[in-house]
């Protein structure tokens, strides 16, 4: 029996193949990223969202233009223009025409459009800076208070409490006064400090159960350093909560975005998100209501993605919440397949693989069982 | 034990203390408490400004005015200590504006905690016990939804649609037709899918939701049900009734004879009480209701104890159950009766649900008025509140269910031959309950800062507006007065959450 030093670097996991039987032919030789891909690829909401939100995510940047090169759209957000028709939407839907102002005028003029395209791509990208800065700090946290444990974790956890005793829509307000007006960038930074504690918990958890496993032991035998233990031996193994969780830190982090720009704390003119643009129509409901349409639909339609992949994520990477019998044999319909109480376990295989009565799916293993040597 | 609790008190003042300096700072840094008297034309800008200065002590070091407020704060602790959190940048004391800020804040938020709970764990049972059906994924992607609509948007739409909506409709209070045929196909479909069964049950209950939710909406139609509304000696009684029946189905099952005596016998009292009580309930205020209850959940506690034979606490459990419901019944139904006085006051004038403040001012009327005064202003910030926690709710309780579900302890009970109900019932329901005890929880304390939003959008002067304006006045006290507050709900939260959860599962040891 070998035993895998470095396990992401032999992610086959060919070792625990111990006789017929225990996985079926397809199965053999599967590496775990494979196993968790195929179940996010089976989780058609999942996949469906992500296609989605790329292609919204790429429309919007392609409109509004990025890096200092043009967009396609003709209009510029800030520019103001002669209200045409009230400044009401020139979108058609059959047939279908843009027309020169799709999501209309505002109050003033502007093109409703380019606001709305450059708030979602502002929205989009200090999401993703709120979520992997806050990812990056809380794994580094947690990290290093779940590898050393003692006093490191002392301090450590004590400072995660002080951070989390306050609301973040709190201290996210306070640093967005103190740095929303330095631009969308340097406030999605300064956001990422503040949402770091779920995460750093989350790594924390993981790291005291993997640091007690062989493997690590393994290493330290064979003289590994500290760094290269966590970074190349734990961490790998702690992928699928850091990635769910990122996942999930960055759903919340748009909501926090567009609440804090909604308020006035967040991103502030002449820079728009799509909570000022919200916060600044809100009044105008009843006269001009696709003000208000246009950025709510956006908001909700790119948190409610980000949403399902975070959910598919995290039924590939653990999927214990999956495939549950709980009816009584005698009252399912008469032609179902009855399934046997193996069926029922084989979901959350609590001993070695071989016990589980030889029908164990691939469904059946979660990550820490297939790195067992 | 206790020395667990001491400790824990002692780290948690160490941290508030240390994110209380951490606050002070960031505000100091924030935003400058002088920059509206700066950018004022006024005659006597700098004898403000040094009174502000004098008000404030600006002139002292950032560390040393936090270590002043922190010893102000310190006395709130001391019984008789002259609490002392600061004043104002317009010299106000921040203790007295905080007292009635955090009472109609916490109004606000204990309301829609309540029901952000029932009806999460409800709707995420319904949803894991009907896993993979139609029902269950309506409720996941409903969930979904109200999980990625911001409060700010929720609130706007519920100001536009169902406020001004409803009282625009209230006028002439009609459904057509098409209206209630459609209402009573969507609550046919609805309930069939979450009671379920073989086909004809389905059929049956469908059939039959159709016909009532019909008749129900044809008949406040044609009453004017929405301008005088009342449950009437017919609906009361029999609710009361059903009440008492759903108890005793819903602990003890239909075959506990000693069960439905109990909710029998109390739901007799109650019935008689209702026809009693009808002359003497307007005189009433809000302890004589609260009198009441106490005096219905003592009859529903007697009954059981009396006629509980072999098993006493839950024919008291049932009995005080149905005691409470049916005294609910009876005081729903004088709020109603008194809601055509509510609709006609000058004040109100036919336009019902609020949009704004937390009160109706200079409304005359008594206890009942002001009661349906406060619930039509809380009604709407209280929904857009909980549907935020509602949907996180919905998904832990299913995924709890689901994760007990799968217990071998729940094929222990289905082994020996229990039926379906006592094992959802008490094996699974009561189990699926630990973990999110402890989440809900550890939410309060986030729910509190979750109401900033919510304040500002429907003009509501509680905490969250202390702190807007503060903030964005750059004054520091309110909003360190806010932030006290609002970190010892989370940490006191968090203390229980961790407390219940050693209590409720012997496995765990605080230590």
């Amino acid at each position: 029996m070998t035993i895998p030093i470095d396990p992401a670097q032999n992610p086959s996991g060919g070792t625990q193949v111990e006789g017929p039987g225990v996985l079926t032919k397809d199965e053999k030789g599967i590496s775990q990223g494979r196993l968790i891909l195929r179940r996010f690829v089976s989780n058609k909401p999942a996949v469906v969202s992500i296609v989605l939100f790329i292609l919204l995510i790429g429309f919007a940047v392609s409109a509004s233009g990025a890096f200092g090169i043009p967009g396609w759209w003709k209009h510029d957000f800030t520019t103001l223009y002669t209200p045409v028709n009230g400044g009401r939407p020139t979108l058609t839907l059959w047939p279908f025409a843009l027309g020169d102002h799709p999501f209309g005028q505002n109050t003033v003029g502007k093109d409703y459009f380019a606001m709305t395209m450059r708030g979602i791509v502002n929205s989009s990208y200090v999401m993703f800076i709120i979520g992997l800065t806050g990812a990056f700090i809380g794994v580094i946290v947690g990290a290093v208070a779940g590898y050393y444990r003692g006093w490191v974790d002392a301090v450590l956890m004590r400072l995660t409490d002080i951070v989390i005793i306050i609301p973040v829509i709190v201290i996210g307000a306070v640093v967005g006064t103190a740095v929303g007006g330095l631009g969308p960038v340097t406030l999605a930074v300064f956001l990422g400090f503040v949402v770091w504690t779920g995460v750093a918990r989350l790594v924390r958890a993981e790291f005291l159960s993997l640091r007690e496993r062989e493997f690590v032991e393994a290493a330290r035998v064979a003289g590994a350093s500290d760094a290269r233990i966590i970074f190349k031996h734990i961490l790998p193994n702690a992928m699928g909560v850091i990635i769910v969780s990122t996942t999930l830190l960055i759903a919340a982090a748009i909501i926090l975005e567009t609440a804090l720009s909604f308020l006035g704390f967040g991103i502030r003119s002449p820079e728009v998100s799509l909570g000022s643009l919200i916060s600044a129509n809100e009044s105008a409901f009843q006269t001009r209501p696709w003000l208000f349409w246009w950025p709510a639909a956006f908001i909700v339609i790119l948190s409610l993605l980000v949403n399902f992949v975070g959910d598919g994520l995290r039924d590939a990477f653990d999927p214990r919440q999956k495939r549950v019998v709980f009816r009584r044999v005698k009252e399912l319909p008469a032609d179902a397949a009855v399934v046997d109480s193996a069926g029922i376990v084989s979901d959350v295989p609590v001993g070695p693989l071989t016990t589980a009565s030889g029908r164990t799916t691939e469904e059946g293993l979660s990550g820490e069982e297939r790195q067992q040597p | 034990m206790l020395s667990y609790v001491l400790r824990r008190i002692g780290v948690s003042i160490l941290i508030l203390i240390a994110a209380s300096f951490i606050m002070y700072l960031l505000v100091a840094w924030a935003r400058d408490p002088l920059s509206d008297l700066y950018a004022s034309n006024s005659p006597n800008r700098d004898q403000l400004i040094a009174q502000r200065i004098g008000w404030l002590n600006l002139d002292q070091p950032i560390v040393v005015r936090w270590f002043n407020w922190l010893i102000g704060a310190a006395q709130c602790v001391v019984p008789f200590g002259g609490c002392d959190l600061g004043v104002t940048i317009q010299n106000q004391p921040v203790t007295i504006l905080l007292g009635r800020a955090v009472g109609s804040t916490l109004q606000l938020v204990t309301a829609s905690t309540v029901f952000a709970i029932v009806l999460g764990i409800l709707v995420g049972i319904v949803s894991a016990l009907r896993q993979y059906s139609a029902v269950d994924y309506t409720f996941t992607f409903a969930s979904f939804f109200f999980y990625s609509l911001p409060s700010f948007v929720m609130g706007v739409l519920l100001k536009v649609f169902v406020a001004l909506g409803f009282n625009d409709w209230l006028r002439d209070p009609v459904f057509s037709w098409g209206t209630i045929i459609g209402i009573s196909l969507v609550s046919g479909v609805l309930w069939q899918a979450i009671i379920g069964g073989p086909r004809n049950r389905r059929l049956v209950v469908a059939a039959a939701s159709i016909l009532t939710t019909g008749a129900m909406l044809y008949y406040m139609s044609v009453a004017d049900w929405f301008r005088n509304p009342a449950l009437g000696p017919i609906v009361a009684p029999l609710l009361i009734a059903a009440f008492g029946a759903a108890m005793v189905l819903m602990i003890a099952g239909p075959r506990a004879r000693f069960a439905w005596r109990t909710a029998g016998l109390t739901a007799i009292v109650l019935i008689v009480a209702y026809f009693v009580l009808q002359p003497l309930m307007p005189s009433l205020n809000g302890w004589g209701v609260f009198l009441l209850f106490v005096l219905a959940i003592g009859v529903g506690v007697a009954a059981g104890w009396f006629l509980g034979e072999h098993d006493r606490g839950q024919a008291m459990r049932i009995g005080g159950f149905t005691g409470a419901l049916g005294m609910g019944v009876i005081v729903l139904d004088q709020f109603m009766q008194r809601f055509n006085d509510y609709l006609t006051n000058p004040r109100v004038g036919g336009r019902p649900i609020a949009t704004v403040g937390s009160q109706t001012p200079n409304l005359q009327g008594d206890w009942w008025i002001h009661g349906i005064d406060t619930f039509t202003h809380l009604l709407l910030p209280t929904i857009s509140l909980m549907l935020i926690s509602f949907a996180g709710y919905t998904r832990y309780a299913r995924g709890g269910m689901l994760e007990t579900l799968n217990q071998d302890y729940i094929r222990t009970a289905r082994a020996k031959g229990l039926p379906e109900r006592t094992v959802v019932g008490r094996h699974a329901f009561r189990n699926s309950l630990i973990p999110i005890t402890t989440i809900v929880a550890a939410d309060v304390g986030g729910l509190i800062g979750g109401a900033i939003i919510t304040e500002r959008i429907f003009a509501f002067s509680g905490m969250g507006s202390l702190f807007i304006s503060g903030l964005n006045a750059g004054d520091p006290n309110p909003v360190m007065a806010y932030f006290i507050v609002v970190a010892i709900f989370a940490i006191t939260f968090n203390f229980l959450a961790d407390l219940s959860y050693s209590a409720l599962d012997p496995r765990v040891r605080a230590k």
